[in-house]
C-alpha cells in the first residue's frame, strides 16, 4: 500500500462515524428538533452492536442491533420532548449522560472481550486495481452506507414530497399543522432516523474503527457531529465535505507529527476545530444563504391545538 | 462493594449512596479513578490494587471507588465527599488530582491522602509513583532486536515528564542494541480516546514503524498492530488477550502490595507522609511474559530485567546525550532523580520536538 493510499484510508475511517451521526441529526434539525443526545445514542449503538456481534458472532447482526439501540434511545428523547413537551436542550444533554452511564452498565460484561470486525468489501478484480482499488472498491460496507445515506437525504429533502413536508414542519410548524400535516408524527419519524444513524455511527466505532467495547469510546465524536450539522448550514453535500475536512485535518495532523514537523502537537490537535470554525465563518458571511436553510422552528416544541 | 457507574453530573449523588453502604466499624478506603476500571490499562491496575485490599484486609477495611472523575473542580468535590462521609484513607490516582487533593487534605487533617505520580506533599498527603521507565528500557532493547525497519512508533498522551522519561528510556534501551535506531513520536493529546490512538498507530505504521508502543490507556493501538502484522507492547496491564501474535510483552503496574501496605499502616497507626518511587526492585513495576520472540531476545530481556531489579543497571546511566548533542550525564554518572522527575528534554535520536 502506498503512503497516500494509507492516508486516504485512515481519513475515511476517521470521518465516516462523524458523517453517519451528523446526517441523521441534519434531518432531525430540518424537522425543527434539536437533539443534543447524539453522543448518548452513539455510545448505546456502540455497546449494543458490540454485544450482539459478540454473542451471535455476526457483525451484521451487531450493526442491526446498534441501529435499533439508537432508535430506542432516540424514541425516549422523542417521548420526552414531543409528547411530554420537555425542554429539548436539557433533554438532549440528559440523553447523552444517560447513554454514557447505561452503556457502561450494559457493557460491563463485555469489556476486554474479542470483537467481531465487519469485513471489508472485496470485489474480485476491482478491489485489486492499483491505486484506486482499495479506496473505491475495498472499503468496509458502512462507508458506502454513509455515502448512500447522504445522497439519499439530499435527494429526499430537495426533490420529494416527503422532504418538502419535513422542511415545512421545521420552518413553521403552525403552518404545516394548519395544512393538515401531523407535525409531531413527522418529528418522531425524523428523530428515529437520527437515532438509527447515530446507532450506526456507534457500530462503526465498536465493529470497524476499534473492534472492541471500551466505556466512553465515542470520546466526544457526537459533539463534533453536532457542530458539523451547523457547519454545513443544513445542506447534506456540505455536511459530507465538512466531515471529510475534519477527518482529513485530524489525520494529517498526526502525519505531520510522525514526520517530525516542528509544530507543537497541541496546535496540530486543535487544527480540525480551527479549520471548521474558519469554514463556518466564511460560509456565514453569506447571510441570506444561511437564513434560507436554518429551520425557523428549530428547538421549539409544538403542541397541536386539538 | 457496589459497582459505581457515574458521569460527571451524578458523581456526588452516586458516591453518597455508595459510602452509606459501608459498615461503620471498618477503615474506609476511597479511590478516585480517572477512567473506567474496564480500560484494561491504567485504571484497571489501580482497581486490581483496590481489590487486593478487599481480599487481604477485608476484615478490617472496606473500599469504595468513584470512576471517570475529570481532573478539575469535579475532582475536588468528589474527594471532599469521600472524606466527609468517613473515608480514612483516600487514593487519588491521576497526576491532575494534585491540587484538588491538597485542597481537600487541608480541610480534613485527620484523613490520610495518597496522590499518584505527584510531587506535592503535606503532613497528611503522601505521593507515590513507579519507575515505569525501567520497563521502557527493557522493551526498547526488545524493539531494536525485533524491528526490521529500525523504526519504532511511540504514541504519547501528553508531553509531561513521566511520558518524556518513558520515551527517552525506550530509545536508550534500543540504542544499546542498534545505535542508529529511530523513534517516531505522535501525541494523541488524550489519555483515553481509542479511535485517536488507533489512528496514531496506523499513521506510524504507514510511516515505516514496525514496532508500536504507547503511553495511552486503551488497547486500541495494540489491536491495530495485531491487524497490520507489526509488533506491539502492552502498557500498564497485560494486554496479551488483545494481540496474541503482535504483543511481545507488557509493562505491568502493580499497585497491590503498596496499597495493602499503606492501608495496614493506617490500621496500625504507623502511617506517615512519604514519597515512594517504586520500581522493579519492589515489584511495583513488573514485566509480562516475553512472547513472540526468539530465545536469544528473550534471554537478553530477562538479563536486563534482572540487572535492573538488582540495581546493577540504571536506564539513565551515562553517557546520556540530549537531543541537541549536549551531555546530560557523563560516563560513570547517572541522570539524577530531580532531573528525571522534571524531564523536559529528549535524548539524542528522537525524531520529534518538545
Amino acid at each position: 500500500m502506498s503512503p497516500y493510499e494509507a492516508i486516504l484510508l485512515t481519513i475515511i475511517t476517521a470521518s465516516t462515524p462523524l458523517l453517519l451521526a451528523a446526517i441523521g441529526e441534519l434531518v432531525v434539525e430540518r424537522s425543527g428538533v434539536l437533539n443534543l443526545g447524539i453522543e448518548g445514542m452513539m455510545v448505546m449503538g456502540a455497546v449494543c452492536g458490540f454485544a450482539a456481534a459478540h454473542v451471535t458472532g455476526s457483525a451484521w447482526l451487531g450493526v442491526i442491533a446498534a441501529t435499533f439501540a439508537g432508535i430506542a434511545t432516540s424514541l425516549l428523547f422523542g417521548l420526552l420532548t414531543q409528547t411530554l413537551m420537555t425542554n429539548q436542550v436539557a433533554t438532549g444533554l440528559a440523553i447523552t449522560l444517560l447513554g454514557l452511564g447505561l452503556s457502561g452498565l450494559i457493557g460491563s460484561g463485555f469489556v476486554g472481550l474479542p470483537g467481531v470486525k465487519l469485513a471489508n468489501v472485496s470485489i474480485p478484480w476491482l478491489s485489486d486495481l492499483p491505486y484506486v482499488g482499495r479506496l473505491i472498491f475495498g472499503q468496509d460496507p458502512l462507508v458506502y452506507v454513509s455515502i448512500a445515506l447522504t445522497a439519499g437525504v439530499a435527494y429526499t429533502l430537495n426533490h420529494t414530497r416527503m422532504g418538502l413536508i419535513i422542511r415545512a414542519v421545521g420552518q413553521n410548524h403552525a403552518s404545516a399543522h394548519n395544512l393538515g400535516y401531523r407535525v409531531v408524527a413527522v418529528r418522531y419519524a425524523c428523530i428515529a432516523f437520527g437515532g438509527a444513524t447515530s446507532g450506526l455511527a456507534g457500530a462503526y466505532l465498536s465493529l470497524v474503527y476499534t473492534p472492541q467495547w471500551i466505556e466512553n469510546m465515542t470520546a466526544g465524536r457526537g459533539w463534533i457531529a453536532l457542530a458539523l450539522v451547523v457547519f454545513s448550514t443544513w445542506i447534506p453535500g456540505r455536511l459530507a465535505a465538512g466531515a471529510y475536512l475534519f477527518g482529513g485535518v485530524w489525520i494529517l495532523g498526526l502525519y505531520a507529527q510522525g514526520m517530525g514537523v516542528g509544530i507543537p502537537s497541541q496546535l496540530l490537535s486543535s487544527l480540525p476545530y480551527v479549520a471548521t470554525i474558519l469554514a463556518l465563518v466564511i460560509i456565514s458571511t453569506n447571510r441570506r444563504l444561511s437564513l434560507i436553510n436554518t429551520p425557523a422552528s428549530l428547538g421549539q416544541g409544538f403542541v397541536p391545538d386539538r | 462493594m457496589k459497582k459505581l457507574l457515574t458521569t460527571a453530573a451524578s458523581i456526588a449523588l452516586v458516591s453518597a449512596l455508595s459510602i452509606s453502604a459501608v459498615a461503620a466499624d471498618k477503615l474506609k478506603v476511597g479511590f478516585i479513578y480517572i477512567g473506567p476500571p474496564g480500560d484494561f490499562g491504567w485504571t484497571y491496575q489501580h482497581d486490581q490494587g483496590r481489590q487486593a485490599i478487599d481480599a487481604r484486609l477485608g476484615d478490617h477495611a472496606e473500599t469504595v471507588f468513584v470512576e471517570n472523575v475529570p481532573e478539575g473542580p469535579d475532582a475536588e468535590r468528589t474527594i471532599t465527599r469521600l472524606a466527609r462521609q468517613g473515608a480514612g484513607l483516600i487514593f487519588t490516582t491521576s497526576f491532575g488530582y494534585m491540587d484538588p487533593t491538597l485542597n481537600v487534605a487541608a480541610k480534613f487533617p485527620d484523613v490520610k491522602f495518597e496522590h499518584a505520580t505527584g510531587y506535592k506533599r503535606t503532613d497528611n498527603v503522601s505521593t507515590y509513583g513507579a519507575r515505569f521507565y525501567e520497563g521502557r528500557y527493557v522493551i526498547g532493547q526488545i524493539a531494536a532486536k525485533m524491528s526490521k525497519s529500525g523504526v519504532a512508533g511511540y504514541i504519547g498522551s501528553f508531553p509531561i515528564p513521566e511520558v518524556v522519561r518513558g520515551i527517552n528510556a525506550f530509545l536508550l534501551g534500543a540504542q544499546t542494541v542498534n545505535p542508529d535506531f529511530k523513534l517516531k513520536v505522535v501525541w494523541a493529546n488524550s489519555w483515553f480516546d481509542p479511535g485517536r490512538e488507533a489512528d496514531a498507530a496506523k499513521v506510524l505504521i504507514s510511516q515505516g514503524a514496525d514496532i508500536i508502543t504507547q503511553h495511552t490507556d486503551s488497547t486500541a493501538a495494540v489491536q491495530v498492530a495485531e491487524a497490520q502484522g507489526v509488533y506491539a507492547f502492552g502498557q500498564a496491564s497485560d494486554m496479551a488477550a488483545f494481540a496474541p501474535n503482535a504483543l511481545l510483552t507488557s509493562i505491568i503496574d502493580n499497585w497491590a502490595d503498596y496499597y495493602v501496605d499503606r492501608t495496614q499502616a493506617v490500621l496500625d497507626g504507623s502511617w506517615v507522609s512519604t514519597d515512594t518511587f517504586g520500581g522493579m526492585d519492589t515489584n511495583m513495576v513488573q514485566m509480562g511474559p516475553f512472547v513472540n520472540m526468539p530465545a536469544d531476545v528473550k534471554a537478553m530481556a530477562e538479563t536486563t530485567t534482572a540487572a535492573i531489579t538488582a540495581g546493577e543497571l540504571h536506564p539513565f546511566a551515562g553517557p546520556v546525550y540530549k537531543q541537541d548533542g549536549s551531555l546530560a550525564a557523563a560516563e560513570g554518572e547517572v541522570v539524577d532523580l530531580g532531573t528525571l522527575l522534571g524531564m523536559d528534554w529528549y535524548v539524542k535520536g528522537v525524531d520529534d520536538q518538545l
